[in-house]
């Protein structure tokens, strides 16, 4: 079974990788195994300036998936190109720096420092979590393609947008990013959700709103993959509530290249290795000689194919 | 720190919503200090894992002992497994108590509610070393109340309840104004709003305290369950960095 995949500066030996903010930056699932058998290492985000995130609690259950406001804590880019990723280089891995900021110039900092120390950005205008940046820039079209133009401008190595799904045509937004010079997507980030606790009559987060991730939000992925994947010519990271091989399956068909793995580190910080297992064997199972033959396959099916197939 | 399937070898109710839980595996022998914790996976449906204080251990009998308090679905779930079932658990995680005890000195163990468990392995140790404990536990009321008896091997046990029904009423804070002399270490273990006062009334006392927070990933690399410090970095992850600081390294709001 032939895993690999070519991506606009990754060349990946499998299409699993951990999504950015699951993972930090690799230390701790390091322990649990080698980061070498990943595609790749999505990063936490990086901002100019340290910064220590929002209160606590910051994480909350939430049936079929969790929320968290975490807020971007992380150590700064700076602290990050010295500290972290001559770690994760040292680990054989092909690396993506997710890329952070309030205001477009600190976006344009990160970029320029970080990119000549990884082999991808992903530009995070999706992040729900904090008051000012963020996901502003992903829910506005022109916003959108401003600042991915300018980062694509500054960075050594490939771009990736990262879309949020707290707008009402993601087609839209993905054009945006791909007008200004994206090589690539990556889809989705956590929707802006809430949970009150009965007992206290207030919202379970501090930050009052956080993210939903986990398998509830995998459908709407999924649904946004398909819809985006026909009108861009740019390939796109899947990401939302994967916990199977036959979950990458169905992103793939999709129409994601490569798929992230998130808040299922969580349930088991073995998941990303379990999957990279799997993956080939239930690729056989679906009828796939490739990952690449079975990415967009959902776009390409007709009712004789599916007649023929055993 | 691993991942292991650990086997349930006992399951009892020792107090109002609050249980003992024994599990069996090899995971004991990693255990380093009392005071840590371990993460379980408590039903395969949630995201979280709870994290539990370890309370005591055999590693002869490769049993880790752990008291847990029934607040929300995950500690319910847990509520469900029998003798013989098995469980994902990811453990031992953090840092623990440092045992620091010279004979004849005087230590303080405040716990309160379920920060009492995680007191219990410490008090043996540093009963082992010589140590003169002064154990002061909070609780809700008699019926929330447990390890009373246990604790009494190893040193004077007061008692503080918030109905007063046993022990003394008040809080654990009003146990310790309560006491003469001074202590030479103190540890503490319960909700945040307890430890800082704790905290504050002991001042300059070298002193322990073990944090609780809802964790993410319990390993460091989510970000959760952090704590503002006086250091440069100017956090500590509870997880891993913790759940166990020194009185002075936390800013506790």
């Amino acid at each position: 079974m032939n895993t690999m995949i070519q991506l606009p500066g990754l060349s990946l030996k499998n299409p699993i990788m951990p999504a950015s903010g699951c993972f930090g930056f690799g230390r701790e699932y390091a322990r649990f195994y080698p980061l070498a058998e990943l595609g790749a290492v999505i990063m936490k985000a990086a901002t100019g300036e340290k910064r220590y995130g929002n209160p606590t609690p910051r994480v909350a259950e939430s049936t079929g998936g969790m929320l968290n406001a975490i807020g971007l804590q992380n150590p700064g880019v700076e602290s990050i190109i010295q500290e972290e990723i001559p770690f994760l280089k040292a680990q054989q891995v092909p690396i993506i720096a997710n890329v952070a900021g309030s205001t477009v110039e600190e976006y344009v900092e990160v970029a320029e420092k970080i990119s000549s120390h990884v082999d991808a950005l992903e530009l995070n205008i999706s992040c729900p979590n904090v008051k000012e940046g963020g996901v502003q820039f992903g829910m506005d079209p022109v916003l959108a393609e401003d600042v991915t133009r300018r980062v694509v401008q500054v960075s050594r190595v490939p771009v990736y947008v990262k879309l949020s799904p707290n707008v009402s045509d993601i087609v839209v937004m993905a054009k945006a990013a791909e007008r200004g010079g994206a090589s690539g997507l990556s889809m989705i980030n956590t929707l802006t959700a809430m949970r009150i606790d009965p007992s206290s009559r207030k919202p379970v987060l501090s930050n009052g709103t956080g993210g939903l991730s986990g398998a509830a939000l995998k459908p709407v992925s999924i649904r946004m993959i398909h819809q985006v994947y026909p009108k861009v010519a740019i390939p796109i990271i899947g990401m939302g509530g994967i916990e199977t091989a036959a979950d990458i399956v169905e992103y793939l068909l999709a129409g994601a290249s490569a798929v992230a793995v998130g808040s299922a580190n969580f349930k088991n910080p073995l998941i990303c290795r379990e999957l990279v297992e799997q993956l080939p064997e239930t690729l056989h199972h679906y009828g796939f000689q490739s990952v690449e033959e079975a990415v967009g396959g959902a776009h390409r099916e007709s009712v004789e194919a599916g007649l023929l197939r055993p | 720190m691993i991942r292991e399937d650990l086997t349930v070898v006992d399951h009892t109710l020792v107090a109002e919503d609050t249980y003992q839980l024994i599990l069996c595996g090899r995971m004991v022998h990693d255990i380093k200090q009392p005071g840590q914790f371990v993460h379980i996976r408590t039903s395969t449906d949630e995201y979280l894992r709870r994290p539990v204080s370890i309370s005591d251990y055999n590693i002869d009998e490769e049993t880790i002992t752990l008291l847990y308090k029934v607040i929300g679905k995950g500690t319910k779930a847990l509520t469900a497994y029998q003798i013989g079932d098995s469980l994902d658990v990811l453990g031992p995680g953090g840092r623990g108590f440092p045992v620091k005890a010279r004979p004849g000195e005087n230590v303080l163990l405040t716990g309160g509610g379920i920060g009492v468990p995680p007191l219990y392995r410490l008090a043996r140790e540093l009963y082992e070393k010589g140590a003169d404990l002064t154990i002061i536990l909070g609780f809700q009321s008699i019926r929330h109340a447990f390890l009373k008896s246990e604790f009494q091997q190893y040193g004077s046990v007061y008692i503080m309840t918030d109905d007063g029904t046993s022990g003394n009423k008040g809080f654990v804070t009003d146990g310790i104004a309560g006491m003469s002399g001074s202590f030479d270490r103190y540890y503490t273990c319960g909700p945040t709003p307890m430890l800082k006062a704790v905290v504050k009334q002991l001042g300059d006392t070298e002193g322990y305290i073990s944090m609780e927070e809802r964790m993410g990933c319990g390993i460091g690399a989510c970000f959760a369950c952090v704590v503002p410090s006086h250091d440069e970095k100017g956090y500590k992850r509870i997880c891993c960095d913790g759940p166990v600081f020194h009185h002075k390294e936390v800013v506790l709001t």
